[in-house]
């Protein structure tokens, strides 16, 4: 197969279009008059996180509350180690996306006065079933815009430490695209099936985070050389059992509880935290006292019917368990379990290392979203936010020279997709492949079989193996380019799944039990309270620490 | 977790193709919608509230305690009407109203 080469030039190149991509180009064009292109790899009409919908908005500043307060709750949740600048930037932010996101045609729900009804001090309601293509007919509806759907970034395009664009290809065309931008904006969510999941059979993408995320945007990043932050800070939902839907709207809307086998409730044993709550699930099953429920028996029959709409909104598979089952949750407690670890910026402080305006360590590359670290907590108005800080930062660069792109360099890009897709004697399948990386990460770098635990010697054995893997997976074929986006997907969680060892083995302590749960330091000690970042330096991953910045400064690297 | 295409009443107006965040859906040689990989499938429903005549439906795995019932929605502008049907016939449909938000 042949590729043809396609040249695009743009002023503000945004990957992915996501809650924080599409929020960026909506902003980007009421700041400036020059264009955007959007590439995204599936269609921005429902790709991404929220395809399916959202039950809420998770992070909003409720009346009588602060930005502070929000900060405050996001550093406590992470014992510390968060960035105090992104965190408040983002928050003060928060309650602004949202109305304008309203102003688009999001329902929220609203009280008799006209103010939304909050659920706690952080939360609104809203039926966000289609909070997806609302935001994405705004962006389609810019003349500015252009979406450049089914395309697949896969590696940046360098000058020195500036970025110049991006290397992507079609996903259902046999293109190879160089474009080619002043600023960039990385904005592909986190990563997804680096580790087994609950179900690894016929249900294997029945997971939290969207399968089709897979880490791109940290594996370009990483492969470019950008310094990345807290990678070991994992993220593990706790979930409803099988379905993997969400609790925290049975949590929260009904009160539920959560309790074990013999019908205690434990959570304040071990703590409220997100990875406690997790923590004590494990551990009451390790002790015998499995499985866990949340307590739903007993509530009413509108509660009973109330929840089955919600949940069609947001995670419809929930709803069809029910009633195939006739085990509504007012009739049979909802079991849980903790799902495998991701890896993702946006509920934990995975990602790249950014200043407080969201730009990376490499010059005119920015990052928000899931992709973005330092910043956790953010949910999907925190993705807003985050786009448009970035976008208006992104400015500073809109008017300097071009680039040039080195022809060379161009078609060695070309003889490397042509390369999977001519090759027809391969051992091995992608398919194959990824079990392999998902058994290893699975065993040797903490997923569920282990507890979510891991040893120094059990990380070196994880390295050694998905380096192993990584040279198979340079000898993979494909026979078409949707074939080559699941070879690309692969290398990319191989990528991600080094660096994730690499920061589980550097924090020598236990800060979050099950996120980060290391069996030779079984405790946290103050000397930890820092930032873990890394840089890929001639092939080799090096360990760098930070301290921590505090809100009300200003970071710039 | 995965969906099904029903060829006989999939009319092949490419809808389901265009919104599936995998990409897993395309057109087979018989003009109708296919996905080549089910177990791919992230179970969103987003195919399912674009067909235009109820021909995908999801259902989830045996591995997951799937108990053979299908689920499948019909848009009618504001409204989604969401019908589970058990494989002894029996239909439930519960319809959300997009203009209302979730009580929780
Ligand atoms: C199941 C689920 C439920 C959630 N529920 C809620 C909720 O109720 N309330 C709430 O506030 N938050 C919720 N969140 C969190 C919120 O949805 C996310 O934080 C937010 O969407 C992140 O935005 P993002 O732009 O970083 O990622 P996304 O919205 O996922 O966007 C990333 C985009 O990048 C594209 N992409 C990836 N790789 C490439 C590539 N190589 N080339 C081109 N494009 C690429 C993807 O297709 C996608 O469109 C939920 C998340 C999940 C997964
Ligand atoms: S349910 Fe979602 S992931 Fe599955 S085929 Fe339909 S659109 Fe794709
Ligand atoms: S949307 Fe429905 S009718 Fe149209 S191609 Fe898909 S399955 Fe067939």
């Amino acid at each position: 197969m042949n590729l043809e080469i396609k040249r695009i030039e743009t002023d503000f190149l945004i990957i992915g279009g996501g809650a924080a991509g599409c929020y960026a180009a909506l902003t980007f064009c009421r700041e400036s008059d020059e264009n955007v292109l959007i590439i995204e790899k599936a269609d921005i009409v429902r790709s991404g996180c929220l395809a399916a919908g959202v039950n809420a908005i998770n992070a909003y500043i409720a009346p009588g509350r602060t930005a502070q307060d929000y900060v405050d709750y996001a550093k406590a949740d992470a014992d510390g180690i968060v960035r105090g600048d992104l965190l408040l930037t983002m928050s003060e932010r928060l309650n602004k996306t949202v109305k304008e996101i309203e102003k688009l045609g999001l329902t929220i729900l609203k009280d008799k006065k006209g103010d939304y009804v909050t659920r706690g001090n952080r939360n609104i309601k809203i039926n966000g079933e289609n909070i997806k293509p609302i935001i994405a007919r705004a962006v389609l509806e810019e003349p500015r815009v252009t979406v450049l759907n089914r395309v697949n970034a896969f590696e940046y395009i360098i000058d020195g430490n500036r970025i110049a664009g991006v290397y992507a290809f079609g996903v259902d065309h046999n293109v190879l695209y160089v474009i080619s931008a002043k600023a960039v904006l990385c904005a592909t969510g986190g990563a997804a099936g680096l580790y087994k999941p609950n179900h690894p059979s016929f249900s294997a993408h029945k997971m939290w985070y969207p399968p089709f995320n897979t880490g791109a945007g940290y594996a370009m990043g990483i492969l470019a050389g950008a310094e990345m932050t807290t990678f070991e800070m994992r993220f593990i939902a706790l979930r409803c059992k099988d379905t993997i839907a969400p609790t925290g709207t049975i949590a929260q809307g009904v009160g539920a509880k959560q309790i074990n086998a013999l019908g205690e409730v434990y959570e304040h044993k071990y703590g409220l935290t997100t990875s406690q709550r997790l923590h004590g699930t494990v551990v009451e099953n390790l002790e015998g006292r499995g499985p866990c429920y949340l307590k739903t028996v007993g509530i009413s029959k509108q509660q009973d019917e109330d929840l089955q709409k919600a949940y069609l909104n947001m995670a419809p598979s929930q709803t069809l368990r029910w009633i195939e089952s006739g085990k509504t949750p007012s009739v049979e407690n909802v079991e849980i379990e903790g799902t495998e670890p991701y890896i993702v910026g946006g509920h934990t402080a995975s990602g790249y290392w950014v200043s407080t305006d969201r730009e990376t360590t490499i010059k005119g590359l920015f990052a928000a979203g899931d992709v973005a670290g330092g910043c956790p907590q953010k949910y999907v108005s925190g993705a807003f936010a985050e786009g448009e800080i970035a976008a208006k930062a992104s400015l500073k660069y809109i008017y300097d020279r071009r680039i040039e792109i080195d022809e060379g360099d161009i078609d060695k890009r070309k003889k490397q997709l042509e390369g999977f897709l001519n090759r027809t004697d391969s051992a091995y399948t992608v398919d194959q492949l990824e079990c392999s990386m998902q058994d290893i990460m699975d065993k040797y770098a903490g997923g569920i079989s282990m507890h979510y635990r891991y040893s120094d010697k059990s990380l070196k054995t994880a390295n050694e193996k998905i380096i192993e893997l990584e040279e198979k997976a340079k000898t993979l074929s494909a026979r078409d380019m949707q074939e080559l986006v699941y070879v690309f997907e692969l290398l990319e969680r191989l990528t991600v799944c080094k660096s994730v060892i690499a920061h589980l083995a550097a924090r020598k302590e236990t800060r979050w039990n099950s996120f980060a749960e290391h069996t030779d330091y079984p405790t946290k000690s103050n000397e930890w309270v820092k930032y873990i970042n890394s840089r890929l330096e001639n092939g080799e991953i090096r360990i760098i620490y930070r301290s921590i910045v505090e809100e009300g400064n200003i970071y710039e690297h | 977790m995965s969906i099904e295409i029903i060829k006989d009443k999939c009319i092949g107006c490419g809808r389901c193709f265009k919104v599936c965040p995998g990409t897993l859906i395309s057109l087979g040689s018989d003009g109708k919608a296919e996905i080549k990989r089910p177990e791919r499938c992230w179970g969103c429903t987003s195919c399912l509230k674009e067909c235009p005549v109820q021909a995908i439906e999801m259902f989830l795995g045996e591995d997951i305690g799937g108990l053979g019932g299908r689920l499948t929605v019909c848009r009618e502008q504001h409204l989604l009407h969401w019908k589970v049907r058990l494989p002894d016939g029996k239909e439930t449909t519960i319809t959300v109203d997009s203009r209302n938000s979730n009580k929780y």
